[in-house]
């Protein structure tokens, strides 16, 4: 591990690199290198350096707003903030996940494998497939899906259309491919007509072949640059996410389980509503996004892993044949009980791609689909609570709103924020291995965006820790000198610091 | 022989009494509006509706037909002040389409998209208004209040209530509703109410039925603002505009 590398010492002695921004991801981050006479990297950190700030300015917002204005924090997942929003909304008038409609659950379920297909293949196919394809330290005219679609013109189009795909789904149950509505309070506010149903069965047999073809492509990029991707950026850390009550891995609505690195449950089937009791948020001042963990683990060893590698981990089986028989290839190819691997990221998200083409398969010929009862309703309460699976990890919405339904609190632990310990110690790691003491070129720093990316980090999605920042900030004379220095602590507290 | 108005060249017929906006609407001719609702008495406030006659502006909701009126309705000039108009509307209140219930249903939006309003062109002033939400049933938004005074003449004329007034002059201008305490809550106003219904941005919503219309079957999905406004009012039919011209969401219809 390389935590010393998170703060040097003598910084103002140390040469300042840096890789900003951070391409091929959702959102701006940037990287910052510090080193030494001798080139030897002394800190390496991953700055996130936007800032959103969703949970203060939806406070004073009715709460049935709350899934369409939460889904713009992104474009790429907004359906995963919709459907967290909507079940939190849905226990604000007291409809809790087993009282859900059937039609309405199943519609939400397949709107959200449309919004995982499509979020994956953009992710494997957009933004990976270049430096899987071509090599992490490829000129740079290569790193780009252009230069995929004309070297590799089957798999650019297949990826291109497999993401369309996710869309359409999403249009056909939300109205649009990008910031739909569709859930609302209790329910949705539309089903399936069996035109819609069938034009969507037209390519689903296709989609499921091309999802098998890329879990077939991802293994054989893996498995012909072993050991190389079982040790790249690699982490043996815990793992965290949802499954269902038989332990099948779950995207949309099930119970907390975490596992450490050997394999061994942590936590299994918490209700999530209960999150505070065992996740707890740490800020740190250098980047707006927080640092959560799991409470009884302490802060030092308490970080997890979230996202499709930790889910296929974290689960048993996988309930549809063709996502469980790669699930079982995958799991066998390290011989360990969790795959520690960080460039297995892609690896499992193709996976989920394959489950999703799969679920939604099911979810068609199921004509529960284009049912109309719709909307259930019960009795206010004043506090919701929704977590889901998003295509980066498990995503929490927590809600507090008063008598007039009006929001008065939010709380949003994003996917991207708990693998923030995992992204710094995976560029720490990078940075010392790959890249201390040599001679820094553009395509030696993109093995630092590469360790990223495995991720699919949101950026965009993950900077709201408004209120509890600490910040630092300085005043400096043309010559470069301090001359002062306000620092905001993380209790609010603020100092001025002459010295 | 009926008494004729000549709009943009074309003679259309009157009756004493009628306005230049409703002799217009009777005949097919659209002009642009938001305060004006023919069953209420004309307001004449949001100056939309400017028409040019006989060499001069005046609202053509308030100004009453007569012989031999030569008036221009779509000139690039009109067209372009009207865009100033509602772009000085959106950028006074706090007017967020992506986020609004009120998106594809609101006038406000939708009379932007048939002016071809592409950005807000003068910086946004981001006042600080509130949201009245005291009330079981009813929302006041007064971010997106766009002092049109329908709320006030319904509820006045329909509802015989007197719940909402305007209040200030100039930039201080608000809604305010018949309390002391200056909440909803304390009105008698009731859900089912003109008044609740006429709003023609978000500003006064029925609580809880946001979103409840999926995309697609919202008012102006797939009609322009002008179909909307002549076929509610009874005129002869328009033509449909082109599939390219449709505002407000994509086309729900399969393998577009």
């Amino acid at each position: 591990m390389y935590e010393h590398l998170e703060t040097a010492e003598n910084r103002d002695s140390l040469k300042r690199v840096v890789v900003d921004p951070v391409s091929r991801v959702e959102g701006h981050g940037k990287v910052t290198l510090l080193l030494d006479a001798d080139n030897k990297v002394q800190q390496a950190r991953l700055h996130i350096v936007e800032f959103r700030g969703f949970e203060r300015f939806i406070q004073g917002r009715p709460y049935w707003e709350l899934p369409v204005l939460v889904q713009r924090l992104c474009g790429i997942c907004p359906v995963s903030h919709h459907l967290a929003a909507a079940k939190a909304i849905d226990q604000l008038v007291g409809i809790d996940p087993e009282n859900l409609p059937v039609s309405a659950d199943k519609l939400r379920r397949l709107l959200h494998f449309g919004q995982v297909l499509q979020s994956h293949a953009l992710h494997f196919f957009h933004l990976s497939s270049p430096d899987l394809l071509f090599g992490f330290e490829s000129d740079i005219s290569k790193r780009s899906v252009i230069a995929v679609l004309a070297e590799y013109p089957d798999i650019g189009v297949q990826g291109v259309k497999l993401r369309k795909y996710g869309q359409e789904v999403i249009r056909m149950v939300s109205g649009k491919r990008i910031h739909g509505t569709g859930a609302i309070a209790g329910g949705m506010n539309k089903s399936l007509t069996k035109a819609e149903r069938d034009y969507l069965l037209e390519d689903i047999d296709q989609m499921i072949a091309w999802s098998a073809a890329s879990v077939a492509l991802i293994k054989k990029v893996h498995c012909s640059n072993l050991p190389f991707y079982d040790e790249f950026a690699t982490l043996r850390t815990n793992y965290l996410g949802l499954t269902k009550p038989d332990g099948a891995l779950e995207l949309y609505h099930g119970g907390i389980r975490a596992k450490n690195e050997h394999g061994e449950t942590i936590i299994d089937h918490i209700d999530y509503c209960k999150y505070n009791d065992y996740i707890h948020e740490e800020v740190r001042s250098w980047t707006y996004m927080k640092f959560p963990y799991l409470l009884s683990l302490g802060q030092e060893n308490g970080w997890y892993r979230v996202g499709p590698l930790a889910r296929v981990n974290n689960c048993d089986y996988i309930d549809t044949p063709l996502a469980e028989a790669a699930r079982v290839e995958f799991k066998a190819h390290s011989g360990e009980a969790m795959v520690h691997s960080t460039l297995a990221f892609h690896w499992t998200r193709l996976i989920e791609v394959l489950h999703c083409a799969e679920s939604i398969k099911t979810l068609l010929n199921d004509p529960d689909i284009m049912g109309s009862d719709l909307v259930a309703q019960g009795e206010k309460r004043y506090e919701g609570i929704g977590v889901i699976e998003a295509p980066r990890g498990t995503l929490f919405h927590h809600y507090q709103v008063d008598e007039n339904d009006i929001v008065t609190k939010a709380n949003l632990i994003v996917s991207t924020t708990s693998n923030n310990m995992a992204m710094n110690e995976s560029v720490r790691q990078v940075a010392a291995e790959y890249l201390s003491g040599r001679e820094l070129t553009e395509p030696l720093l993109n093995n630092l965006e590469v360790a990223i990316r495995a991720y699919d980090p949101c950026l965009s999605c993950a900077t709201h820790a408004v209120g509890k920042m600490p910040l630092q900030l300085e005043l400096v004379d043309a010559e470069g000198k301090v001359i002062d220095k306000l620092i905001k602590h993380s209790d609010g507290q603020i100092e001025r610091d002459n010295a | 022989m009926s008494k004729t108005i000549t709009i943009d060249g074309k003679i259309i017929p009157f009756e004493d009494g009628q306005t230049i906006m409703d002799a217009a609407m009777a005949a097919g001719v659209y002009i642009p509006h938001l305060c004006h609702q023919p069953e209420f008495t004309p307001h004449g406030s949001c100056k939309l509706c400017t028409v040019n006659v006989n060499g001069r502006n005046c609202s053509a909701c308030t100004f009453p037909a007569l012989e031999g009126q030569d008036i221009l309705n779509e000139t690039e000039e009109l067209i372009e002040d009207r865009k100033k108009i509602t772009q000085m509307l959106f950028v006074e209140g706090n007017h967020f389409c992506p986020s609004c219930e009120k998106t594809g249903n609101c006038q406000l939006q939708a009379v932007a998209y048939h002016l071809n309003m592409l950005d807000n062109h003068f910086p946004l002033f981001y006042p600080d208004r509130e949201v009245d939400a005291s009330h079981a049933e009813v929302m006041i938004d007064h971010n997106r209040c766009i002092f049109c005074t329908l709320c006030v003449r319904a509820s006045h004329e329909k509802d015989g209530k007197d719940v909402f007034a305007i209040s200030g002059r100039g930039i201080h201008k608000h809604l305010i509703v018949n309390a002391k305490s200056g909440l909803l809550k304390d009105t008698d106003i009731d859900a089912s109410d003109q008044a609740v219904h006429i709003c023609p941005t978000g500003a006064l919503l029925v609580k809880r039925t946001g979103y409840q219309v999926p995309i697609g079957e919202r008012i102006y999905d797939h009609k322009q603002i002008d179909q909307v406004a002549l076929a509610a009012s009874g005129s002869r039919p328009v033509a449909a505009l082109p599939p390219s011209m449709a505002v407000g969401t994509e086309n729900i219809k399969h393998g577009e």
